[in-house]
């Protein structure tokens, strides 16, 4: 199941619920609109999502009107919109954790 | 021009503080916010911004909104030294708990403790909050 967090960590417990909840095996949380400032470097968010044990996305766009280009941590991968669309259709589900 | 035209003599005037505690673009506080300084800017009060929480987001250096194809308003907050509103004030561990420093920010700020943050609200007339 795809994972998709659009809060920030730092204002809404959406990620720690995905974190907390999500099926390991098979997942992957993809980061978007404010989802994206969770995997700033040195922040506090940093040390859960590298705990996440599933493949964490971040939405190119969206980390780049945030000024967050050169500010992520190590170990997330980037996507475009088409990206969005290919994890999308990769995978069985998707939950939107509004 | 006399100096009866003067109205603004003997105004009062008050302090006011706007609290961003919201990140930009994810919601419409920030910008909200910002264009209600800037008409604040019009009434010669005393102006500070205070920067908590999220908010601190709304300055970070390098925000590029092309891909969004969203407004991006970042450089307003370099322009509010124009309209003499240069108290910017960020909490430094909302900063701290976001992988931030101070050089991560695109404006010069007075970066205080929340204590300092805590006196520099109570000494305010109206705090307005976005």
């Amino acid at each position: 199941m795809l994972h998709i967090v659009n809060k920030s960590p730092f204002d809404t417990g959406s990620l720690a619920s995905v974190l907390r909840v999500a099926k390991k095996d098979g997942g992957a949380v993809l980061l978007i609109e404010d989802g994206v400032y969770a995997a700033v470097k040195n922040s506090a968010t940093e040390a859960s999502l590298k705990a996440a044990g599933m493949p964490v996305y971040v939405l190119q766009p969206d980390a780049d009107a945030r000024g967050l280009q050169s500010r992520l941590m190590e170990g997330v991968n980037m996507v475009d919109y088409g990206g969005f669309v290919d994890l999308v259709a990769g995978h069985d589900n998707v939950q939107s954790w509004l | 021009m006399s100096d009866d035209m003067d109205f603004e003599e003997g105004g009062t005037i008050k302090k006011f503080m706007f609290v961003n505690r919201k990140a930009p673009y994810g919601t419409i506080y920030a910008l909200e916010g910002l264009e209600v300084v800037l008409i604040s800017a019009a009434f010669d009060q005393d102006v500070s911004l205070a920067f908590v929480d999220d908010g601190v987001f709304q300055l970070v250096k390098g925000q590029k909104t092309d891909g969004v194809e969203m407004k991006n308003f970042s450089p307003t907050y370099r322009a509010l030294e124009g309209y003499d509103i240069e108290k910017l004030y960020v909490d430094r561990e909302s900063l701290e708990a976001r992988g931030l420093t101070e050089d991560d920010l695109l404006v010069d700020v007075q970066v205080m403790s929340a204590a300092e943050m805590g006196d520099m609200m109570a000494q305010q007339d109206v705090v307005i909050s976005f």
